[in-house]
């Protein structure tokens, strides 16, 4: 199948990609190719088959719910990386806003 | 000869013999690395106090040698950036589980190698720091996206390395290098503090100069990991154990031999084929269902899979945010968030998988008749510089011959089988075997490495 760049402008949204008119535009004939290869698959008979999500067959892997304090981040090792911090916690951007601002 | 050019094996030896000394290792090391490292843009970075942690792990089993480790492997203290802008600058505060036992065995890392950029590729071209180049022929691509680790060894910038494969990662730069990858069976490594790509096929590995080499190297860090729900809890074995094995009466199969596109590059590998029957093994042409199909499986799941696990990056907690992702990140993020979208999961996303188990029950019915099954690991020497430019598709295009048996999560060694004189290009030649038969590729690979002229360490 082939993908229009509306198609792939609300994709970049979903995926939350910023992408230019350009891009979105060359995406659209990417995807396309791309697309036109996987179409290929259409030709498997798979009616008699089931999915395979994983290949190791191994079910149910617990493990006891300890912590570890020695798997555990400091709050300072948490906090190592981020870009902008305030009093030991991390700085996000406003998700909601007041309608006044 | 300088002594960067040892293999793994021949330096553990030498180091035993007092013949040398880990300064002289490290001194040539640092020589070559001055000298060629800029042009072939192998390392993102590199530990200044490598030969002071080497001198202090002298005495066990990797006896302080240095070791070259894809960049998408955690490492704590030192920079990890798969190769995107959007992780420059990051330190991971904890290490994987791979390079974690690496130095428990006293492997020490001597730098973080160029990959394609999140490993999406095969050329190691899509680095947001540059590509890298192939050592063999600097006009040529290393392959990817382990490139930067198979490029340290066909360079000899590394003992050995370490790389990490969802399909042809480690073996395809290893072909094009001229060096020898393995890919051990899904969950038999842990996948604990390497940057996630496709979790269903995510396989870390050596890349190496010798099949040998790549045993020691593995046998350091296989295993059961609790941090890894997919890792094997059995323990793995000694792999060193299935060096130097008659081959005699192994039942061979040749597969792909029908894939029109590479009919040069088989007949090449049919001929070399022959040392294997002179040793006794039956070598003879097997029917595999068409590979052509597992490009769309892998295509289908892989970006499903990178669309979720790159998620995560937002650019608070660390790295940036996500405008710094580059063509080929967003153009998988994309295309996977799109399978996996209302109406066309169907479509796409469960299509191939069950396509994934007719691939499954294609190799099984294969393995009842034969222990291995080989066939060239790319369909050519590698490409030129600027080739990944050609198409969305290049890199499953190159991976066309490691896809089917990399989503079924077998287990595989690829070695060198031929060069071109003109180029001094390779080609590799790839086994595979049932799920944790890592014993089948190895005995296999390393008969024909050894009773064949390709491997350049071997035959110097």
């Amino acid at each position: 199948m082939s993908v229009n760049n509306t198609q792939v402008k609300h994709i970049a949204q979903l995926a939350n990609i910023p992408i230019t008119e350009e891009e979105s535009i060359e995406l659209a004939d990417d995807f396309s190719e791309t697309l036109q290869v996987v179409d290929q698959l259409k030709k498997a008979d798979v009616s008699k088959v089931e999915v395979t999500h994983q290949v190791t067959g191994f079910k149910n892997v617990f493990r006891e719910d300890i912590v570890k304090e020695e798997q555990s981040f400091t709050q300072k090792e948490a906090l190592a990386n981020a870009h902008k911090t305030y009093q030991g916690y991390f700085v996000v951007p406003y998700v909601l806003q007041n309608k006044d601002n | 000869m300088k002594l960067n050019e040892l293999t793994l094996k021949e330096s553990i030896d030498a180091l035993d013999k007092k013949e040398v000394t880990l300064e002289e290792i490290y001194s040539d090391l640092d020589t070559a690395y001055q000298k060629k490292n800029k042009e072939l843009n192998i390392y993102l970075s590199v530990d200044t106090d490598a030969l002071k942690k080497a001198k202090e792990n002298q005495d066990k089993p990797l006896r302080g040698l240095p070791i070259a480790v894809k960049d998408n492997f955690c490492t704590k203290g030192l920079p990890t950036t798969a190769s995107s802008k959007v992780l420059d600058g990051f330190l991971p505060q904890y290490e994987s589980t791979v390079t974690k036992r690496l130095k428990a065995n006293g492997g020490v890392i001597y730098g973080k190698t160029n990959m394609d950029a999140w490993a999406h590729g095969s050329s190691t071209e899509t680095s947001d720091y540059g590509r890298t180049l192939n050592p063999r022929n600097p006009k040529h691509l290393p392959g990817g996206s382990s490139g930067g680790s198979a490029a340290a060894i066909a360079a000899d910038l590394a003992i050995a390395a370490i790389g990490s494969e969802t399909a042809g990662s480690i073996r395809q730069p290893a072909a094009w290098c001229g060096a020898v990858g393995l890919k051990p069976t899904y969950g038999r490594v842990s996948r604990f503090g390497v940057v996630a790509m496709a979790s269903s096929t995510d396989s870390p590995g050596p890349i190496t100069k010798t099949v040998e080499d790549a045993c020691i190297l593995l046998n350091t860090f296989a295993g059961p990991d609790e941090k890894d729900g997919t890792s094997n809890q059995e323990k793995a074995p000694d792999f060193t154990n299935f060096l130097g094995q008659s081959i005699k009466g192994m039942k061979i199969g040749v597969i792909y031999q029908d894939v029109k596109e590479i009919t040069e590059t088989n007949q090449k590998l049919l001929q070399e084929l022959n040392i294997l029957k002179e040793m006794g093994a039956q070598v003879e042409i097997a029917k595999a269902m068409d590979p052509h199909q597992a490009i769309g499986v892998y295509t289908v799941v892989q970006r499903a899979e990178v669309s979720s696990n790159l998620a995560r990056y937002d650019g608070i907690r660390y790295g940036h945010d996500r405008s710094k992702f580059g063509n080929e990140g967003k153009r998988r993020i994309m295309l996977g968030t799109f399978t996996l979208t209302k109406g066309y999961a169907d479509r796409y996303y469960n299509l191939a998988q069950k396509v994934r188990t007719l691939y499954l029950n294609n190799f099984k019915e294969l393995f009842k008749k034969y222990d291995v099954l080989v066939s060239p690991t790319s369909p050519s020497f590698a490409k030129e510089v600027g080739a990944s430019a050609s198409s969305p598709m290049f890199g499953e295009l190159e991976d066309m011959l490691l896809e089917a048996s990399s989503i079924v999560g077998l287990p595989g060694a690829g070695v060198p089988f031929y060069r071109d004189e003109k180029t001094n290009l390779y080609l590799g030649a790839n086994f595979i075997a049932p799920m944790w038969r890592e014993d089948l590729v190895i005995k296999v690979a390393d008969a024909f490495e050894k009773n064949s002229k390709w491997n350049s360490w071997r035959n110097k």
